[in-house]
């Protein structure tokens, strides 16, 4: 059991803002922080790892305080205990494969775990290999199995498949599920993939701005009630034209440029540059499979 | 092969009868003052890297001032402490009975402070562009910070610490003015290679300030050398 109590100042792009999260994640969860960039996930997940401070706080581990300011405890991020799998892996360059696993035992551990590892993740072969000479896959498979040789009772990753090709994204994420189901360890994932959120998270915080702004399975909070039959894509207006009785909108929605017809009062109040969501009604749609 | 080379230079140095003290009191001088200098240095460069202290600049700035300082101004006032009138110099002696001016010892303390700039700079630039994930990995798995000074930063900086070494002994092989102010021209103890070559100048023996002058040339473009291939190695 997991409770956790934080507040701190952030700098985003778009001037200061706090970081606000309470959170109560059960033993055993695995939890996707959802939200855009810029909206505190990893600060939140810094926090509870101890790489970050945050001002105000608490966090309560399976009954243990790892940080309360107003005691003014805070466990260093050596005694955490927590795995912790970087954006960019950091994976130790000097050291093989097999040499970043047991780099990463705790005292006293057999080197056994170390085996068990790399059968477990399939880079047996890559032991004796260097960081630098792998592929994004395989580096974030070793980082993973890092992560894990040091017996987390915590999992964090940080948009751990964000470099990777559609594929490699798949397979990994089959992997994570497998793995956190056979272990059975607390784990957090930060993502802005819906489609990851929705394959892999038993629960979602929803993040904006250092809030959570909304939490529950994936169904619930992708898919609410008053929406379902309808599409709502969230886009940027890059251009406005009003003829006659009619108004045109161009929208950049995801990597797409789509033009939508708008009343010239709709499009009175908008200019390019605004934010908008698209909704429209899904009643007819052409269903095409994907190979 | 290069035994009779060596034997050969041996040779034609005895026969030129030139005094060897010089060359090697230098080398002494420097592979002392490496050494010492990779003992504070190394770390100093780390905590440098790290530090948010708000004097910060102030302290860089220290560190860099013997690239620009003229080596008579340092050695002139490292004369004025190191002397027993000074009440360093005097507190020096009480304690550690250590005369620094005029004196081998005292020659080390200012070649450390002299080659402080070319060990940190190249290293302090390392630490700095190693990802901050590598420590935080590190930490996160539980390392206390001496084992990831050791076992994940200083293997990463390679490069950077062989090439500080190696322009640090260079620097302090090439020194003059700090050790003509502070050493003087002392056979054995402070007459080191680059004062013998101003000294048989001033006394018209051009033969041998040819000699000396000849070994160092030969001996920095090697070290230098030296420097650049590896680096290149490196970057491959």
């Amino acid at each position: 059991m997991i409770r956790a109590s934080i507040k701190k100042q952030l700098h985003g792009a778009g001037g200061e803002f706090q970081l606000d999260v309470n959170l109560q994640i059960a033993e055993g969860e695995l939890i996707a922080l959802f939200g855009p960039s810029g909206a505190g996930k990893t600060t939140l997940l810094r926090c509870l790892a101890g790489l970050d401070q945050p001002e105000q706080g608490s966090l309560i581990v399976n009954g243990e305080s790892w940080l309360n300011t107003a005691s003014r405890i805070n466990l260093p991020p050596q005694l955490r205990h927590v795995g912790y799998v970087f954006q960019d892996y950091a994976l130790f360059p000097n050291m093989t494969v097999r040499g970043n696993l047991e780099f990463a035992l705790r005292k006293g551990h057999a080197k056994k775990r170390v085996d068990e590892l790399l059968a477990l993740m399939d880079i047996g072969e890559l032991q004796q290999r260097k960081p630098d000479t792998l592929s994004g896959g395989q580096k974030q498979r070793v980082a993973l199995a890092r992560a894990l040789a040091s017996e987390p009772r915590l999992l964090l990753l940080d948009e751990p498949f964000s470099a990777l090709d559609a594929e490699m994204r798949s397979r990994l994420q089959d992997e994570v599920l497998k793995l956190q189901r056979h272990l059975g360890i607390t784990t957090i994932i930060v993502s802005h993939d819906v489609g990851e959120v929705y394959k892999l998270a038993s629960r979602v915080l929803v993040m904006n701005a250092g809030k959570l702004v909304e939490q529950g399975s994936p169904d619930q909070v992708f898919s609410t009630g008053k929406t379902s039959g309808k599409f709502r894509f969230t886009g940027e207006v890059l251009a406005i034209e009003t003829m006659d009785v009619m108004s045109t909108l161009t929208v950049l929605v995801g990597n797409q440029i789509v033009r939508v017809v708008a009343m010239p009062d709709e499009a009175a109040a908008l200019q390019a540059g605004d934010r908008v969501m698209l909704v429209s009604k899904a009643f007819n749609p052409i269903v095409l499979k994907l190979a | 092969m290069l035994l009779k080379a060596w034997l050969r230079l041996m040779k034609w140095c005895s026969l030129m009868t030139y005094d060897l003290s010089p060359l090697l009191l230098t080398f002494r001088l420097a592979l002392v003052t490496t050494a010492i200098l990779i003992c504070i240095g190394v770390p100093f460069a780390w905590w440098l890297a790290n530090t948010r202290i708000r004097i910060k600049p102030a302290v860089e700035a220290m560190v860099s001032m013997p690239l620009v300082l003229p080596p008579s101004v340092l050695g002139f006032y490292l004369l004025l402490a190191f002397s027993p009138e000074h009440w360093f110099g005097q507190w020096l002696d009480r304690v550690a009975r250590l005369r620094l001016a005029f004196s081998f010892e005292g020659l080390v303390v200012a070649s450390v402070i002299f080659s402080f700039p070319f060990l940190v700079h190249p290293i302090q630039a390392a630490f700095q562009n190693l990802p901050r994930s590598l420590t935080e990995a590190a930490q996160v798995l539980g390392k206390p910070r001496w084992q990831i000074f050791l076992r994940v930063l200083l293997p990463n900086i390679k490069p950077a610490l062989l090439s500080g070494t190696i322009l640090s002994f260079a620097h302090t092989v090439g020194e003059f003015g700090v050790v003509l102010m502070i050493g003087g021209n002392l056979p054995d103890e402070t007459r080191v290679a680059s004062i013998a070559i101003y000294d048989e100048v001033e006394s018209l023996n051009y033969a041998a300030a040819n000699f000396y002058a000849g070994v160092l040339f030969v001996l920095s473009f090697l070290i230098l050398l030296l420097v650049y291939i590896t680096n290149r190695k490196a970057l491959k």
